[in-house]
């Protein structure tokens, strides 16, 4: 995969502006569950896990203790599993204190259709029942196909189908950046 | 297309590491309250077993149902089999039934090779064991164990040094073990006395050794066999006795590993024969743990036979 966006592709977001958005939803997450106490952060592998690793460290810089962070990978719970050849599957690690009774805040990097989410409630029903289930995002771009909407969105960015949304992070690609791009002709 | 695994050697070092890194996520399963997952609803394990095995059908049993498959056990014993169905009746029967995987074990070397080949069955067949040849899933979570203790769960044992030791010449753990380690990049010696290695053992990507004070100082993993009686019909050996001392593991060899080297056995062990209680049930041992592994090195194989729309590994054909 090329660590620098492709030369078409537009940065919606840059790094001071990512730093921004997690920033402000570490914030909302704390003002909604009006302190840090019972959350738990499950990133969405693979770019859901590093975002929820940053809010974690936001959230501990203002409160003064780290939450459980963890990671849940959903990858035999979509439903499109049927269709493609059998993919590797993506760590799932739970905090050792569970899910049970907690608040869990679910990460991801990219809300589209609302799928991966669908098939992470699922997964998460496996593993515990939490008092409550939010989610925060860093891109919205629409065209939900479920029912499924986000408690924290770090930017909303309308888009049209044929366009590509892509993320890099430092820690797993060299940059910060939110791209969208065109499909070449 | 890639569709079933018959044979250890059928895997390049991409697939084998792909089947223990998916083994490792799942083995995080058997720590969770609901140790299901439904990747494989709504498909058909058949387990087709004609030769007696306890462990292995119920770790495959295990694997499937935790996939969330239906499975099928179908033995030799008391079924149509033993009144004389042949081989390809039973494939036609398992087709009809809509089989997506036939997990199969026989007591004729190629058995599953047949099955998979002959155009019978549509669906992918895994051997759980044929004959003196091979035995794929074995060797997998073999392979797992040692990565888990010696490669921090890294999927590679590239230059680790394996003994694996005893009745060689009637093992399909041992042959599987041999193709599968060295793919991952191990040096394996096979220690045995002579009558105990098979003809063609030099075409093998292994070493050989007659005497096992000389291998096991260096080694850090060393498996022992199990001495198979039930096949051997002419004199391999002049007494069990003489055997044990030679080749067998005990307290006093056991002293000669490293700190770090592990003790495996694929069991049914027989104590006092080939290992004595002692190591069973040392430190080092880990064979209770291998049984674990067994299950979640299933699941791997069952999800990446048939958890997509078509196989992730597995041998060509």
């Amino acid at each position: 995969m090329p660590a620098h966006p492709d030369t078409d592709a537009r940065v919606v977001l840059d790094a001071g502006d990512i730093q921004r958005a997690l920033t402000r939803i570490s914030h909302e997450i704390l003002e909604r569950n009006k302190g840090a106490d019972d959350l738990v952060l499950l990133g969405i592998p693979s770019r859901g896990v590093p975002l929820a690793h940053r809010i974690a460290e936001r959230i501990a810089s203002v409160e003064g203790y780290a939450v459980p962070v963890g990671s849940l990978d959903v990858t035999m719970y979509r439903d499109d599993l049927r269709l493609k050849p059998a993919r590797a599957l993506l760590p799932t690690e739970i905090p050792p204190g569970g899910v049970d009774g907690k608040v869990v805040v679910l990460v991801d990097d990219v809300l589209f259709s609302g799928r991966t989410i669908r098939a992470a409630l699922d997964a998460l029903n496996d593993i515990g029942r939490p008092q409550a289930v939010r989610l925060a995002v860093l891109v919205d771009r629409g065209h939900r196909e479920l029912p499924i909407r986000a408690d924290f969105v770090g930017k909303n960015l309308p888009t049209s189908l044929v366009e590509r949304v892509k993320v890099t992070l430092d820690g797993i690609d060299d940059l910060d950046a939110v791209t969208i791009q065109g499909v070449p002709a | 297309m890639k569709r079933h695994l018959l044979s250890a050697g059928d895997l390049s070092r991409d697939d084998a590491e792909l089947i223990l890194t998916t083994a490792a996520e799942l083995r995080e399963l058997a720590d969770r309250p609901i140790k299901k997952l439904p990747a494989l609803r709504g498909r058909t394990v058949v387990n087709l077993f004609f030769e007696d095995s306890t462990r292995t059908r119920i770790s495959f049993e295990a694997a499937a149902k935790r996939l969330s498959a239906d499975v099928i056990n179908f033995a030799a014993k008391g079924s149509s089999l033993s009144k004389g169905e042949s081989l390809k009746d039973t494939a036609l029967t398992l087709e009809a039934m809509g089989a997506d995987a036939v997990v199969v074990r026989h007591g004729a070397s190629g058995a599953p090779h047949r099955l998979a080949n002959s155009g019978w069955v549509r669906s992918s067949v895994v051997n759980a064991g044929d004959g003196t040849h091979e035995h794929p899933t074995q060797a997998l979570l073999d392979a797992f164990t040692m990565t888990r203790h010696l490669s921090g769960g890294k999927p590679t044992l590239e230059g680790r040094r394996i003994a694996i030791v005893g009745d060689v010449l009637h093992s399909r753990v041992a042959r599987s073990n041999a193709l599968l380690l060295h793919t991952l990049g191990a040096e394996v010696t096979l220690v045995a006395p002579p009558t105990l290695l098979p003809v063609g053992v030099d075409s093998w990507p292994v070493e050989t050794s007659y005497d096992l004070d000389a291998v096991i100082p260096k080694a850090d993993a060393v498996m022992m066999l199990r001495v198979q009686r039930e096949r051997m019909h002419g004199g391999f050996f002049p007494t069990a006795r003489e055997y044990s001392r030679r080749y067998g593991l005990d307290g006093r060899r056991m002293a000669t590993l490293q700190d770090h080297t592990i003790v495996m056995h694929p069991g049914p062990m027989v104590r006092g024969m080939e290992i004595t209680a002692d190591v069973a049930d040392s430190e080092r041992s880990v064979i209770v743990e291998q049984v674990t592994n067994g299950v979640a090195v299933r699941m791997a194989v069952l999800y990446l036979l048939l958890g997509g729309s078509e196989p992730a590994v597995g041998g060509e054909e």
